[in-house]
């Protein structure tokens, strides 16, 4: 099927951030509405296409548009044309609408911001770049807008850039970005190389025939691309920095939207993947690990939006895991996705509310007691709280029981390992969720007498509800007759018969319960007994001390790569300098002071120039003499 | 006679002529030591003819004196600028090209 | 061609006083010759790979050298990168000239000469004309950095000159002697069409390669020959730099097209694998040598080297996309280190200083120099929608297809670049703005003119590089054939058809 309209998606968001960025302070004061407007018109072309693609027959309902020939050398040839299928559709939807209503909480959120305008330029980008992304039918597409939306990510974190720890965030981000990046280019090379063409539906054509060293080696390349743009280990140390950006930007990019990209990258190549087994097992285990990882985080950080970007990390490491067994996983990966997109922005929104009442404040030991304060705050946080951490009828119950479920049944050693690892996951999710409830709206007020907490404008609190009641009921919806298993499974291969299950839907449940209830009581006795300490204490184990520096993430980025990294530069500057420039100046010193001794004999006596031709003459003939003779 | 006698003469000449270019300081008598040396190939030349019984030396002999001619007159001209000009003919004190 | 000549000459019958006089007669010779330039590419039949715009008139009779122009794809285009880049540097070096060691309008005349000679090196199709463009280009460059630059700029000027005759006496003997054998095998001449049909033996070739390869590895320049380009772009001026690497070092690459590969097709094969270990080692190298940099201007210079051992790869890995994504580079390279080298020099400009130390905090102050400065960054490291990705794609993808190792190492250079460019912007850009810099002005009218057209042809070409490509595909394939090569295929999934024109 051919479109014309998908290129609107798109075009939109991008032109309004043109405007925006062109027109400079002329448009503060319109800025925001036109900002705002861009990606709610894209959510209803969305809504549009899906209306559209609903009335269609299964087979038939992914739809291109041709916009121009890109680049075109010898065989290498891509043209910029869009492709929107189930699987896009759901990210267009969730990307402009999850968009719009954040859009619209920050016309209140940033109205104080001098350069607001700048703000929704930014947003803007960074939505137009993201519908690229998912929109892209080749992987060279797809590289255009990963590199847009890290791009946007890297202005947003930086947006309050005067600050020097703010600029460093965001350079750290795209710089970790920029080693997910390469993974992905050397994944299009190799794919190129050997399959001439970079296109999905070509690299789909041809991977039945391709080698599986090659398939490893790509999945391998593009789960490195994950990693970066997913916060996932080893390339995770980012995402905790990059909460140094507007609240808002928390919620889109680095909790809904830009993160979870790696999941799509994965979930779209998933016919490399299934035909490379190893990179598979790969991705579960960096997701397993990444859970496991970002949840320890989450349980010793104070700043409220450094505990979410760890249960982000965390939770995105279940999105990579259930990717990351095949077939089975794809829709529960991407299911976890939406409902993720819907709780994690509706708590970062929350978490902006909570900050906007408390003068920016973010450590939550200087929380406590909020719920008076800020009602719907608490009210729309609580139901995230509860889809998150797997309350059943709440959204979370349903994507990550499903996964966990999943991991069991994949079969052997591998399968209860990674199952063990997602319970153990979603028992300290539980944990340190309840934690920061607790820390931020139970228990005394622990602020002092200068904060005065006042619930958020409307714009703000709309928003948040909107999204809780996504946090409520898409998890119901989603599972409902297995719908988007069934909406996906012409993208991702339909999920083989299950053979032997390990353990049953309800056990897992169960189980998973039973471990959340654990965490929940966990964290209600070592909070809600005794009040919660303004500074944190400092005499705590050690595995706190490590997890609260974010095990110790950044000491290794450092010891490993930056330290050397600068230190190879520096002595590259020297070596440079000393040894090629030497040994060019050596060249220049070494004629000049030839010059300069020979010259010493030109010193201007007419005799001893005499002695000279005529010891030179007699020696010239002394030689003639010896060499005839 | 045996001509190779003159050349004996000739070697000698050249060599007093050289050694007094080198040694002397006095531009004229440098000058001198110069035509010296300069007789001293002519000598030789004319030998030279007369050994061979041609008169290519002959001819060369009397190339060397014109041009001995004009060195005369342009190096004299230039001794006599300078001693004017530094009241002095050493040609150690006209060591102003030196570098 | 000879418009700036006139130009040239006419500046020079004006007397000292009349500056602006000259500089506006410089502005319209060199927006003329672009006019011209841009008229002349649009006349390029693309499909067509021989010489185009062919002239020929007998010169030195005696030796056979004629001054014979004419351009393909690939010289078109950076024909095209120099009369575009031209007027740019005119309007936005407006007041460098000022407070060099001569006039004003001398400054213009040299200017105006060195853009004839850069037209002249490109279009030259005689190998002894390509020889006297070459090496007469370095004299106004000496005068430039010599006369107008700023700092060590005698010491900066004399190592350029002598770095860049050193490589061109090794050419010079060696086009003697393809003159000489051109004569032993019937008839002098110094033709390339003609020379490059020379039968020579192995050694011979070898040795006459190098002879040619040191020349332009200087020029380029390549790793270990880069000394000098760091020293030059510190001392010149902006505008001076912006041609320097802008254009002239693209003669080395251009020649390594042009001469290497066409005259000597078997010894360019037998020295590919060092020229690749060195094209890798300069993208990895310049990269970390930038990063290490204190000071803007040696940091682009460094950016530079790193970007031309990706140029070099692109040219050895003899891929037609290696290739194509070779000369757009160039072109590409041209715009994007002009832009940052223009922008950089504002800011010295203003701020006394080029240390990036001494900025900080920009973005607020002046943040239309901030963005531009930003932007073009961002193309320097190869930001997808921005031209350069399209060409280091290229580069990497046609490097991959034949040496997957060299191009996955080189592809590291990606990754440096982000820290490379970062850091400054992070230092300079961001952050509060530092003591000194609250007053800097933003760009002005006649900045914003000059940088525009730059900028806008950067996200153009970005998104749509065909007309670019168009004209440099055939050319690329021509000169892939002539030197032996074809693309390697894809180990599986060729088509049948595409099989079937393969045996044909």
């Amino acid at each position: 099927m051919i479109s014309n309209s998908l290129v609107y998606l798109i075009v939109l968001p991008l032109f309004s951030s043109a405007v925006l960025l062109l027109t400079g302070r002329r448009a503060d004061r319109w800025g925001h509405i036109l900002g705002t407007l861009a990606p709610g018109i894209s959510f209803l072309i969305g809504l549009y296409q899906l209306a559209q693609m609903l009335g269609r027959s299964n087979e038939e309902r992914a739809v291109t548009q041709k916009l121009f020939s890109w680049i075109s050398v010898g065989s290498f040839q891509v043209d910029a044309s869009l492709m929107l299928d189930q699987l896009s559709i759901c990210f267009v939807l969730l990307i402009t609408g999850v968009g719009t209503l954040i859009h619209i909480y920050s016309i209140a959120y940033m109205s104080h911001d001098h350069d607001r305008r700048r703000f929704f330029a930014y947003l803007n980008l960074f939505i137009a770049a993201m519908l690229l992304l998912v929109l892209g039918d080749s992987y060279l597409n797809l590289y255009v807008g990963w590199e847009g939306v890290g791009l946007a990510s890297y202005l947003l974190i930086g947006f309050w850039n005067q600050k020097p720890t703010y600029a460093t965030a965001a350079k750290k981000a795209f710089i970790a970005n920029r080693v997910g990046d390469l993974g992905l280019s050397l994944a299009i090379m190799i794919a190129f190389a050997s399959m001439g063409t970079v296109s999905f539906a070509g690299i789909k054509e041809h991977a039945g025939q391709a080698s599986t060293g090659v398939l490893t080696a790509i999945g391998i390349t593009l789960l490195i691309a994950a990693t970066g743009k997913s916060a996932q280990f080893p390339l995770q140390a980012w995402l905790g920095d990059a909460m140094a950006g507007p609240t808002p930007v928390s919620a889109l990019i680095h909790a809904a939207t830009m993160v979870t990209a790696g999941v799509y990258l994965i979930v779209r190549s998933n016919f490399i993947f299934d035909a490379a087994p190893n990179a598979q097992l790969a991705v579960a285990i960096i997701g397993a690990i990444t859970l496991m990882f970002g949840a320890l985080i989450g349980t010793a950080k104070d700043d409220i939006k450094k505990a979410l970007a760890a249960s982000t990390m965390s939770q995105i490491g279940y999105m990579i895991l259930g990717a990351g067994l095949g077939p089975a996983g794809y829709a529960f990966a991407i299911m976890h996705l939406l409902t993720h997109g819907f709780f994690k922005a509706g708590m970062f929104l929350g978490a902006g509310s909570v900050m906007h009442g408390m003068d920016d404040e973010v450590n939550m030991r200087r929380y406590g007691g909020l719920r008076k304060f800020l009602p719907i705050t608490f009210a729309t946080f609580g139901l995230g709280y509860l889809a998150i951490i797997g309350v059943p009828p709440f959204a979370g119950f349903y994507s990550k029981d499903k996964i966990i479920e999943v991991a069991f049944n994949s079969g052997g050693a591998k399968g209860v390992i990674l199952g063990c690892a997602a319970l153990l996951g979603a028992a300290i999710t539980a944990f340190y969720m309840t934690r920061v409830m607790i820390l931020t709206f139970a228990g005394s007020k622990r602020w002092d007498d200068k904060a005065h907490p006042h619930e958020s404008p409307v714009l703000m609190w709309l928003p948040m509800v909107l999204l809780a009641v996504g946090s409520v009921t898409s998890g119901f919806l989603f599972t409902q007759g297995n719908s988007l298993q069934k909406w996906l499974a012409p993208v991702v291969e339909q999920s083989p018969a299950a053979e032997g299950e390990l353990l049953k839907p309800a056990v897992v449940s169960i189980l998973a319960l039973l471990l959340v209830i654990t965490g929940v009581g966990l964290a209600a006795m070592m909070y809600l007994r005794k009040p919660v300490p303004v500074q944190a204490p400092a005499d705590v184990s050690i595995f706190t001390r490590i997890a609260r520096r974010d095990l110790l993430q950044d000491e290794f980025n450092e010891a490993i790569f930056m330290r050397p990294g600068q230190k190879l530069a520096k002595a590259l500057g020297i070596a440079d300098n000393a040894v090629i420039d030497g040994a060019v100046r050596g060249v220049a010193r070494l004629t000049q002071g030839t010059g300069r001794t020979l010259g010493l004999t030109q010193n201007g006596f007419v005799r001893s120039y005499a002695m000279w031709i005529l010891l030179g003459a007699i020696g010239l003939l002394a030689t003639i003499w010896a060499v005839t003779l | 006679m045996n001509p190779e006698n003159y050349l004996y003469v000739s070697a000698l000449l050249f060599s007093i002529g050289a050694v007094g270019v080198v040694v002397r300081r006095n531009a004229i008598v440098v000058f001198m030591c110069v035509e010296l040396m300069l007789n001293a190939a002519n000598l030789a030349f004319v030998t030279f003819a007369r050994i061979n019984g041609n008169l290519d030396g002959q001819v060369i002999a009397f190339f060397t004196m014109v041009v001995a001619a004009c060195e005369v007159v342009v190096g004299l001209a230039i001794i006599v600028t300078i001693y004017r000009s530094r009241r002095s003919a050493s040609v150690d004190e006209a060591s102003l090209l030196k570098r | 061609m000879l418009l700036p000549l006139l130009g040239a000459l006419f500046i020079a019958t004006l007397s000292k006083s009349k500056e602006l006089l000259a500089k506006q007669i410089t502005f319209a010779t060199t927006l003329l010759v672009a006019i011209v330039g841009v008229a002349m590419a649009t006349q390029f039949q693309r499909d067509n790979v021989d010489l185009q715009f062919v002239e020929s008139h007998s010169w030195i009779p005696t030796f056979g050298i004629n001054f014979a122009v004419g351009i393909d794809g690939i010289a078109l285009v950076l024909i095209l990168l120099s009369v575009l880049l031209a007027p740019v540097v005119v309007l936005a070096g407006w007041n460098e000239a000022t407070g060099g060691r001569w006039s004003v309008k001398t400054f213009y005349i040299i200017l105006l000469i060195l853009e004839t000679m850069m037209i002249g090196v490109f279009a030259a199709s005689d190998v002894f004309l390509f020889y006297v463009f070459f090496e007469a280009m370095l004299i106004p460059v000496y005068f430039l950095i010599g006369g107008y630059g700023s700092g060590a700029r005698a010491a900066a000027a004399v190592k350029f000159l002598l770095y860049s005759l050193f490589g061109g006496l090794l050419m010079l003997a060696s086009i003697i002697a393809l003159y000489v054998l051109s004569g032993e095998q019937g008839g002098h001449t110094f033709d390339l069409g003609a020379l490059s049909q020379l039968h020579l033996s192995s050694t011979t070739e070898n040795l006459l390669f190098l002879g040619f390869f040191i020349a332009f590895a200087i020029k380029a320049p390549l790793w270990p020959f880069h000394t000098w380009l760091p020293d030059a772009a510190d001392s010149a001026t902006p505008g001076t730099s912006v041609l320097l690497l802008g254009v002239l070092d693209k003669v080395g690459t251009f020649g390594m097209i042009h001469y290497c590969l066409a005259l000597f097709p078997h010894a360019s094969k037998t020295f590919t694998p060092v020229i690749i270990v060195l094209a890798v080692i300069s993208v990895i190298y310049g990269a970390f040598l930038a990063i290490g940099q204190k000071d803007f201007k040696r940091l682009i210079a460094f950016t530079s080297i790193s970007h031309f051992g990706f140029i070099t790869l692109g040219i050895f890995a003899m891929t037609s996309q290696g290739h194509s994504g070779a000369t757009l580079y160039m072109f590409n390279h041209g715009f994007s280190t002009a832009a940052l080298f223009l922008i950089a020099g504002w800011m010295s400009a203003r701020r006394g200083s080029s240390k990036i130390a001494d900025f900080g905090g920009l973005q607020r102050v002046t943040p239309i120099m901030a963005w531009s400065f930003f932007f073009a960054g961002m193309s320097s490291l190869a930001l997808p929608g921005l031209s350069s990705f399209v060409s280091e794609f290229l580069v990497l993808v046609g490097t991959y297809t034949r040496y997957p190792v060299a191009a996955v190492i080189a592809a590291f250079g990606i990754v440096l670049a982000a820290i490379y460019i970062l850091i400054p912007v992070q230092r300079a850009l961001h952050g509060p703005s530092t003591e000194g810099n609250e007053t800097l002005t933003d760009l002005n009218l006649r900045e914003k003119v000059a940088i525009a057209p730059v900028l806008a042809i950067i996200l153009a070409l970005g998104f749509y590089p065909s007309p670019l490509l168009n004209v440099i595909n055939p050319a690329a394939q021509h000169v892939i054939t002539k030197a032996g090569y074809s693309d390697p295929l894809p180990t599986i999934g060729s088509t049948s058809a595409e099989k079937e024109t393969i045996n044909k």
